[in-house]
């Protein structure tokens, strides 16, 4: 069947089959920034937008993407940059396969909630699963990235 | 993983049941369990586009639309005032916040997991689920039922009671060891069970609201409890007295830890 969507601000049609997932059409898309981590909807990695909110691309069938806008990181670069510079200057990465999937949920709760405590950073991204940094630095880079927004900078 | 050949949204609930009655198809909500669950299907039955996903207060009930999303449920603030934060408390622990948005109270209550943290505290609410074919029926009578053919339009809570839940899981964001919701009304306590390991279940109610350890210790003592990989049975019934003083005294309002 086609699909026709908005992915990153520009219109797309695609064929997709009925049992397609949206992680699969964005590969077939040529999107390279959203990776597959366990195909089971445990651990955040294919995290994208859709109509603004986070989801995981691995478990959202393809077919109801039509008509619906998805943001990927590819399409948040401005935004992503100071982040991804508050994760370097944190330390908060080791191997980095986590990261895309963790940006786009850490954009999101800054759009939802720019002054969130470290408990709802926390909660928010308990879903972004890591298995080599401990957290405990990306949960530093993020309260950094929020007090550099609340500070004007990283605006597009 | 699940495979389906088409891929079909129903313009009517009328069209979506009359689908569902054939063997080669599939309703598909949040989709997170079905995906994983190797079905082979010709058809998939999409629920998104018709209208289920609403949270609906009137009267002296909420009504909760099939597609509604768990993440739709813990950030509702008229739920989340009417049952002191219960919603929010038993949902949040379920994998992360992406995975809420999406699954589904219909997916939930419709499968009747052993592991439910939904379920349990639906039932500690004393919900109705609302069907197409059949209408009302109490979530405590379709928990005992097998998986039919019908569709679950919503589910209705009555107001009037606050809830609390309490888990235990091996680590955050994993599937829990053992579930118990309380609620507390005019007519008692009332406490359910999840992940038995089996479906939840109710397990005392008109419980006084001061019911005390010895009377938490002899329901656990009672209680259908088994063991799995996850936890033995004796792990969950030493575990189930603890869990349910936790969840009343949080009902009281006496800890919310
Ligand atoms: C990795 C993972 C971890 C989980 N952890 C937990 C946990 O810790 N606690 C917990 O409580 N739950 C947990 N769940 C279950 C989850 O909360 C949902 O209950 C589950 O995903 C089903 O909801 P869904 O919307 O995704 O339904 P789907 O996966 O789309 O559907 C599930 C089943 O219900 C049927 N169905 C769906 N909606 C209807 C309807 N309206 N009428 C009739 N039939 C319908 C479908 O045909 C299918 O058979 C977990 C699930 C996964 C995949
Ligand atoms: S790949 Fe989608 S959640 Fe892990
Ligand atoms: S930095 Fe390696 S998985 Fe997160």
């Amino acid at each position: 069947m086609t699909v026709e969507l908005t992915l990153n601000g520009r219109p797309v049609r695609a064929q997709v089959e009925a049992d397609d997932s949206l992680y699969t059409l964005l590969r077939a898309l040529g999107v390279r920034s959203v990776k597959c981590g366990c195909e089971t909807s445990s651990c955040g990695l294919c995290t994208v937008h859709l109509d603004g909110q986070p989801v995981l691309s691995c478990s959202v069938p393809a077919p109801r993407c039509a008509g619906r806008a998805v943001t990927t990181l590819e399409g948040l670069q401005s935004e992503a940059r100071l982040l991804g510079e508050c994760l370097a200057d944190e330390g908060a990465e080791q191997c980095g396969f986590c990261a895309s999937g963790l940006i786009m949920n850490a954009l999101a709760l800054a759009r939802e909630n720019p002054s969130a405590t470290d408990e709802e950073i926390d909660a928010y991204l308990a879903g972004n699963l890591c298995r080599c940094s401990g957290y405990v630095g990306q949960r530093r880079a993020i309260r950094r990235y929020l007090s550099r927004i609340a500070s004007g900078e990283g605006r597009a | 993983m699940a495979s389906f050949s088409e891929y079909v949204f129903p313009e009517t609930i009328e069209e979506a049941y009359a689908l569902n009655q054939k063997r080669s198809s599939v309703i598909v909500a949040g989709n997170m369990w079905l995906r994983m669950c190797g079905l082979r299907k010709k058809t998939a039955i999409d629920l998104s586009r018709l209208g289920l996903d609403g949270i609906t207060e009137e009267g002296d009930a909420f009504t909760l639309g099939a597609m509604a999303t768990l993440r739709d449920l813990e950030t509702h603030p008229a739920l989340a005032r009417e049952y002191g934060g219960a919603f929010g408390e038993a949902l949040s622990p379920i994998v992360g916040t992406q995975f809420r948005r999406t699954a589904t109270v219909g997916g939930s209550v419709y499968s009747r997991f052993g592991f439910s943290d939904v379920s349990a505290l639906l039932l500690a609410l004393d919900a109705r689920v609302l069907l197409h074919a059949r209408g009302e029926t109490p979530l405590r009578d379709y928990q005992r039922e097998p998986w039919d053919r019908d569709v679950v339009l919503g589910v209705r809570i009555p107001k009037g009671r606050r809830a609390a839940a309490r888990s235990v899981r091996l680590c955050s964001t994993d599937l829990p060891l053992l579930v118990c919701a309380a609620s507390l009304g005019p007519d008692g306590l009332r406490l359910a069970l999840g992940a038995r390991p089996g479906r939840a279940m109710i397990v005392a109610e008109g419980l006084p609201a001061d019911a005390d350890e010895a009377a938490f210790a002899a329901i656990a003592r009672d209680v259908p409890l088994g063991g799995n990989r996850r936890a033995s049975e004796d792990y969950r019934r030493r575990v189930a007295p603890v869990l349910m003083a936790r969840a009343a005294a949080a009902v009281r309002g006496e800890e919310r830890a």
